[in-house]
């Protein structure tokens, strides 16, 4: 029998997961909390792909977290569009500002992405909180209920399968893209761009491309997270979300989508988790960030993977 | 007579107003393993930079195949058939040492997202062929038994050798060889040797700057000397050896004195 792949093994153990958690999880409450992990670890996938194989980091994520949020409670009330045709175009949107984002800044090497990326990200923050007519500013607004095929989606279980669907087809195609010429040349140029460049791979567009995709996947999970909340403030935009994207993916392990999900799962169960610590709640989980970081440098999955490969080799 | 693979007319360039290059003019065939030799600082590897597309030239021209590809990008030329390797390695450490190679055939794989982000049939294929050809390039730089170690646990050699690998694997019709001996002990400068003459017996244009005069003689069809940026000589290796300039420019004026009394 050919040994398993990484690849099929991470497909395999999130569909296994996904499986056996409802049968495991005592209430609707923890399936809320399930699926805001599923949504919460789409947008780190795809901002995976652009760290984590690209190694280019965007300090906005949620700007295009944020556009995909909205589109799908602004698209209904404002122009009457249906709630999944509106996160269509809030993904479209999104992708489309990357685009022109990125392409003059992609040209350039070094932390220029970084740093226009945070500007953008706090320019959508900025939009959506203050023109107040047509977001509702601060206070938020209501999401309309999401219909798939003619039927009104309701309730925790629907919500868990729709969003652990989103994320197993979601870490699908980022883990094809990875075994494409495409993710070679993107992991070639995280290495060296001048040999990258040399072997013939147009490094400014592969950047362009792999920042598209990670826009797209942000405005996805952001849709999601709206339709399932039924509501939305800009605080799915701000800075402190951009910074959480980030921390999933270099908590779980810059490079692998497993991380990123793992990462997810951290930052967004601990939070629940460390209520019992009151006031200390915000601390408790900057130093479990730091111990992380400390202990397990490569991030979680890849450091533990390499724990127990060594282990086993002694 | 066909146009030469590779050609540079009168390059010239400066860096912070010093001129670096002035006035260089080569050709290399396809077939021909054409070196570069001078001094420390003499401006090998900034004609190197020039003609794989990393610098802009001030003035001058660069013809790939009779093409006009002056100040074409890297990938671009990679594109047209034109590779080099680093004299300071430029290696992908966090891939294998196939995946490094792969790397290299990007030039000649299908690039459509969409049949990649859905692994449609086709995309599978094609990597199983990437792979394959990597494999045997490997194995052609002695490399086979190491294809699944990182990178980064290969010795220096063996990465000298990855790097000729990964751009072979681009096909190329001119290679530009950084120093790739730079380093090796005699066993691997040996088997730097061997290649450099299997690369240029396939008919690839072979541009050669290496430091070790000993391999540079024994496998250059012409040499071309460059000091303080300028072109000293050019002729086969026994001519080369013979002027009485380029004695001087590498052991100085009185050394050259004694050689010539020798000789």
């Amino acid at each position: 029998m050919p040994r398993l792949s990484a690849r099929d093994a991470t497909l395999l153990l999130l569909l296994a997961a996904l499986v056996a958690l409802p049968l495991l999880l005592p209430s609707s409450f923890h399936l809320r909390v399930a699926s805001l992990v599923w949504i919460q670890a789409l947008a780190a996938v795809g901002l995976n792909l652009l760290m984590g194989l690209a190694g280019q980091v965007s300090l906005g994520h949620a700007g295009f977290f944020g556009i995909g949020a909205y589109a799908v409670a602004l698209g209904p009330r404002h122009l009457g569009l249906d709630p999944l045709l509106a996160a269509v175009v809030g993904l479209v949107g999104a992708a489309g500002l990357a685009l022109l984002v990125g392409r003059p800044i992609l040209r350039l090497r070094g932390h220029y992405l970084a740093v226009a990326t945070l500007g953008l990200g706090v320019l959508v923050w900025l939009v959506l909180n203050s023109e107040v007519e047509l977001t509702g500013g601060p206070d938020g607004i209501q999401v309309p209920r999401l219909v798939l095929f003619g039927m009104r989606v309701a309730g925790a279980e629907s919500w868990y399968w729709i969003s652990g669907t989103a994320l197993l087809l979601g870490v699908w195609l980022a883990l094809n893209l990875e075994d494409s010429p495409l993710g070679r040349a993107l992991r070639a140029l995280h290495d060296s761009e001048v040999a990258a460049r040399v072997a013939g791979i147009d490094v400014a567009r592969a950047k362009l491309v792999v920042f598209v995709i990670a826009a797209a996947y942000a405005a996805l999970a952001g849709s999601l997270l709206a339709l399932f909340n039924r509501f939305v403030t800009p605080q799915v935009a701000d800075f402190l979300h951009s910074i959480e994207l980030v921390s999933m993916v270099v908590i779980g392990g810059l490079g692998s989508a497993s991380g990123a999900i793992v990462g997810a799962a951290i930052l967004t169960v601990l939070p629940q988790a460390l209520t019992v610590f009151h006031e200390y709640e915000q601390a408790v989980l900057g130093l479990l960030i730091i111990l992380f970081m400390i202990f397990l440098r490569q991030g979680i999955v890849p450091g533990l993977a390499s724990l127990t490969w060594r282990r086993a080799a002694a | 007579m066909s146009a030469p693979a590779i050609a540079a007319e009168d390059i010239r360039i400066s860096f912070g107003g010093v001129r670096a290059l002035d006035g260089i003019s080569f050709a290399a065939r396809a077939g021909e393993v054409f070196s570069i030799i001078g001094p420390n600082g003499a401006g090998k590897t900034t004609l190197f930079n020039i003609v794989s597309g990393l610098y802009r030239p001030e003035r001058g021209r660069i013809f790939l195949e009779g093409e006009d590809v002056t100040a074409f990008p890297p990938h671009r030329l990679a594109a047209r058939g034109l590779c080099r390797t680093f004299q300071n390695l430029q290696i992908f450490f966090r891939m294998t040492a196939i995946e490094n190679v792969m790397v290299g055939r990007h030039v000649h794989e299908q690039r459509g997202l969409v049949p990649a982000l859905l692994r449609l049939p086709s995309v599978l294929r094609q990597n199983r062929a990437t792979r394959a050809r990597a494999h045997e390039l490997l194995a052609f730089v002695g490399l086979a038994t190491r294809a699944d170690d990182p990178a980064a646990a290969l010795p220096y050699g063996a990465l000298k050798r990855l790097e000729i690998a990964r751009a072979l694997a681009a096909e190329p019709r001119v290679l530009l060889l950084d120093e790739p001996a730079a380093g090796c002990n005699a066993v691997e400068t040996e088997e730097i040797d061997r290649l450099i003459a299997a690369i240029a017996e396939r008919g690839t244009a072979v541009v050669l700057v290496e430091h070790d005069m000993k391999l540079v003689m024994r496998v250059s069809n012409r040499i071309l000397v460059l000091n303080h940026g300028r072109m000293l000589a050019e002729g086969s290796p026994a001519e080369v050896r013979a002027n009485p300039e380029v004695v001087a420019a590498y052991l100085g004026r009185h050394a050259a004195g004694v050689a010539h009394a020798a000789s």
